[in-house]
């Protein structure tokens, strides 16, 4: 179990380094995306002016304070509370994030599927998890909003956050196909026919 | 006998008070939450998941120092109000009250408004829309007394919420099966640990209300029904045999809790729902008397 202290962007071979159970913290550029943003990105054919290549992207739709534009508050936004939105509604967003561009990186809460593991392994990429419902901590750790774009879905922008101790986050799934999400689920799934043998309930097997 | 002359309720104070109720429910948990936390972390003994519990702990602290919402997600509100007896309130203008102060959290704090037209998507920035923020009415016995509790309902547990019309052949088992599936179902994706709530009988539509209701309920409060509290502590234990754990990364820690609240069904019935609270199950409540306001949970 290692840890690893980055700045994003980061390259395949860095992402292949990682494994299931290593941490990581990030610092720099963080991207916050969300449903809104992909659906117009993916569905509705937007694009985005900035370059996602190789960088993280994290589930997010912060609570702002809209301000004058300042060195402070570079895109006009305070981050009052910045937290993780579940992942698995945007399962489908995975590889076209990455194929289009360019992302390596994907934070978020609750894990994502097969079709993303997938994504992870033929494209060079990482899923990492960080502790959903924690946002007054994980608000602690995002220094300013640098930038916002397709802001017209607010609060589902693409925001460009820059982030100092952004960390750890635990390495969930990595590019071999491993996935902490998939191992509890089996052996919980496996713990099953117990549980239910507890209560007093036959199952066939 | 004589009854008093019935006590008005204050219109401008209830919208002040639904207001602060908002923000008040995202920065601070409940006591018995915290004291769900602390028994859970003690019982933990897996070491990841144990960690993911010291950082939500640490959460609700660095919440209340920096003065921060708990989580980001503002959630659904829901408003549910309870009216004691000789109590005088204009119920259309109680809920424009509601609504009002609703917004102005959104607007004064500022808050992100979580609430869009369900077809357009369209977000109005106020956390209002149609029907939405929900506010439900109960009553009491209590005298001169009414009482607004607020519920931000996170997306993530109210994402995972089911519905089962099983069959009086099916019995109990089918209720108990439903349970377990509906948990390992959700996994991580409803911000575990949770309080999983249970609604056993009815209609349709009580038997998911009564699942809300049982998920938003205290932890320690038991159901009222000797039944439905036998069944709801064999499903407390038998969850947390699943091994999800806290984030759905493994361990002890998959549910605070499970409540059962009940209806009685028809003969032909056996309605089952499934409604969570995810760890961060947040409630503020504001009561009115004669007396005064006063703010709990």
């Amino acid at each position: 179990m290692a840890h690893y202290e980055i700045i994003a962007p980061v390259t395949d071979a860095q992402v292949r380094g990682w494994r299931i159970r290593d941490t990581v913290t990030l610092n720099g550029t963080l991207y916050g995306i969300r449903d809104g943003t992909q659906i117009h990105m993916f569905d509705r054919g937007r694009k985005t002016r900035f370059d996602l290549r190789g960088h993280a992207v994290i589930h997010t739709a912060p609570n702002v304070r809209k301000v004058a534009k300042s060195a402070q508050h570079p895109a006009g936004y305070v981050p009052l509370c910045v937290g993780t939105t579940t992942s698995a509604r945007m399962e489908r967003f995975t590889r076209p994030l990455m194929q289009q561009c360019g992302v390596r990186i994907i934070i978020g809460k609750g894990g994502l599927g097969e079709g993303s593991a997938a994504a992870f392994k033929d494209l060079g990429g990482v899923y990492l998890a960080i502790v959903g419902g924690a946002a007054a901590l994980e608000t602690t750790w995002v220094e300013a909003i640098e930038d916002v774009d397709l802001d017209d879905l607010n609060p589902e922008s693409l925001w460009k956050l820059r982030v100092k101790g952004f960390g750890p986050l635990l390495v969930a799934m990595d590019s071999h196909g491993g996935s902490l999400y998939t191992e509890v689920n089996q052996a919980a799934r496996g713990r099953r026919a117990a549980a239910l043998a507890s209560l007093g309930v036959k199952t066939a097997n | 006998m004589t009854k008093d002359k019935p006590v008005k309720v204050d219109l401008k104070q209830v919208e002040e008070a639904c207001k602060e109720l908002y923000i008040r429910a995202l920065k601070v948990l409940p006591p018995d939450i915290k004291q769900g936390f602390a028994r859970l972390d003690a019982a933990e003994t897996d070491p990841l998941a144990k960690k993911v519990l010291g950082t939500m702990i640490r959460n609700i602290s660095v919440a209340e120092e920096t003065d921060n919402l708990t989580c980001q997600d503002t959630g659904v509100p829901i408003y549910n109000v309870t009216i004691g007896r000789n109590v005088e309130v204009d119920g259309v203008d109680l809920e424009a009250a509601i609504t009002r102060g609703c917004a102005r959290a959104t607007g004064e704090h500022p808050l992100r408004s979580s609430v869009v037209h369900p077809i357009t998507r369209v977000n109005d920035h106020t956390s209002c829309g149609i029907r939405i923020p929900a506010i439900h009415f109960a009553f009491s016995d209590r005298p001169e007394e009414l009482t607004i509790q607020m519920i931000p309902k996170g997306s993530g547990s109210e994402n995972n919420s089911w519905l089962k019309m099983a069959v009086p052949a099916d019995g109990v088992d089918a209720i108990k099966t439903f349970v377990i599936d509906c948990v390992l179902e959700a996994g991580g994706k409803t911000c575990p640990p949770t309080i999983v709530g249970v609604g056993i009988g009815g209609s349709a539509d009580l038997c998911v209300y009564l699942s809300k209701i049982a998920a938003i309920r205290p932890l320690g409060a038991r159901c009222e029904d000797p039944e439905g509290a036998k069944l709801e502590q064999q499903l407390s234990v038998a969850v947390n045999q699943l091994g999800v754990g806290p984030q759905g990364l493994g361990g002890d820690s998959t549910a605070f809790a499970v409540h059962v609240e009940l209806a009685a069904t028809h003969i032909t019935m056996n309605p089952v729902a499934v409604n969570m609270q995810c760890h961060a199950a947040r409630r503020a409540s504001a009561t009115f008397t004669p007396k005064g306001l006063t703010y709990g949970f």
